[in-house]
């Protein structure tokens, strides 16, 4: 990696501390948060590697305990507790939504970035928050997925701005660069 | 040692101890000088948030669990606080790259993640100050909140994030090799 994708990584990674200082809404044990609309605005206009090493120096300074999460939370505690499969999640969901939108690179449009972000952005990050969640909490996955639902109005909105965001900033200053070659 | 107490903290499940606790940090507060002012915003930026928690906390499981949950956080904050505003940013980023120096082998440079925190860390206020420039130049142009807002936002800082990795590059700031000549 080169200076400047060390550059981009930080962009990101601050951008998720940005998010962080919306107000969560508090529905149940795990909050709403604005920054998993940064999760896919991180894939989607860094890609994949970059996008991920967001993600996990985020994870690393709430690890240490700097307050990066929503709501000015961190602290090791955060990181393993109950909610912490999303944190996880974020980490392969946004190295998921910069994989897809790199394939579709050269033909990105509004409807692949609102493919990637739903199933990077979404099912990854769902699929590690329930999973982890339900082992931690001891309940049914079932459950788990059914308060998981109270997210996907929230999300839904996210997706669709994160990828007109995606789509515009592509247009203007494209980072990612075309398809890679060894696909 | 914010990691332990996080971990310690999730483990006292009683008030009275969490209570003192919380008085041990106010006084840390104090014995650090830190402006009184700045140690109440430190706390309040999540006050609506921790009120939430004990309020939903309160009415799901009882009063007592929500007082239990409220006050740990309420000292999980103040103490991240506390260490966040007496230790200088080049301190925490060395206990960054001092944990992960383990990871040596397997190919991760600690401290090039160093200089990538610390990045992170400078880059919070810039973001601000550009989301700043830029509600000013729409609102100059008429455009009051926009959900364009965030396209010109990014386009801006991405650009200032390669001003920034040309300047290092110019200056031979290789991130690998610049932490260790601190």
């Amino acid at each position: 990696m080169r200076t400047r994708d060390l550059a981009y990584v930080a962009v990101f990674a601050a951008i998720m501390v940005v998010l962080g200082l919306f107000p969560p809404i508090a529905v149940g044990p795990i909050p709403i948060t604005a920054q998993s609309m940064g999760v896919m605005l991180a894939g989607s206009i860094i890609g994949a590697r970059r996008g991920a090493l967001a993600m996990l120096v985020v994870a690393l300074m709430a690890a240490i305990g700097l307050p990066v999460l929503s709501g000015g939370r961190g602290g090791i505690g955060v990181v393993l507790g109950p909610t912490g499969g999303y944190i996880a999640g974020w980490i392969v969901g946004a190295f998921v939504v910069g994989l897809i939108t790199e394939r579709v690179w050269t033909r990105y449009n509004i409807g692949w970035a609102i493919l990637a972000n739903v199933v990077g952005g979404i099912l990854v990050v769902y699929a590690f928050g329930i999973a982890w969640y339900a082992i931690l909490s001891g309940q049914s996955v079932v459950l788990a997925a059914a308060q998981n639902a109270v997210f996907l109005p929230g999300d839904a909105i996210k997706v669709l701005i994160a990828s007109a965001v995606a789509v515009a900033v592509r247009r203007a200053y494209p980072v990612i660069e075309a398809a890679p070659q060894r696909a | 040692m914010l990691l332990a107490a996080g971990i310690g903290l999730f483990m006292i499940g009683d008030a009275g101890v969490l209570a003192a606790l919380l008085g041990v940090v106010v006084l840390g507060f104090a014995a650090a000088r830190v402006p009184w002012r700045l140690a109440v915003r430190q706390v309040g930026i999540a006050l609506p948030f921790l009120l939430l928690i004990v309020l939903v906390q309160g009415l799901v499981e009882g009063w007592g669990s929500a007082l239990v949950v409220g006050l740990r956080i309420l000292t999980l904050l103040a103490l991240a606080g506390l260490v966040t505003l007496t230790t200088r940013a080049e301190a925490l980023i060395d206990v960054v790259e001092r944990a992960l120096t383990p990871l040596k082998p397997l190919g991760v440079r600690p401290e090039r993640i160093g200089m990538v925190v610390l990045m992170t860390i400078r880059f919070v206020p810039v973001l601000r100050e550009h989301a700043d420039a830029v509600r000013d130049a729409q609102r100059a142009r008429g455009v009051e909140r926009s959900f364009v807002f965030l396209t010109p936002l990014l386009v801006k800082t991405l650009r200032t994030a390669d001003g920034l990795a040309q300047a290092l590059d110019a200056r031979g700031v290789d991130p690998g090799r610049a932490a260790r000549q601190r």
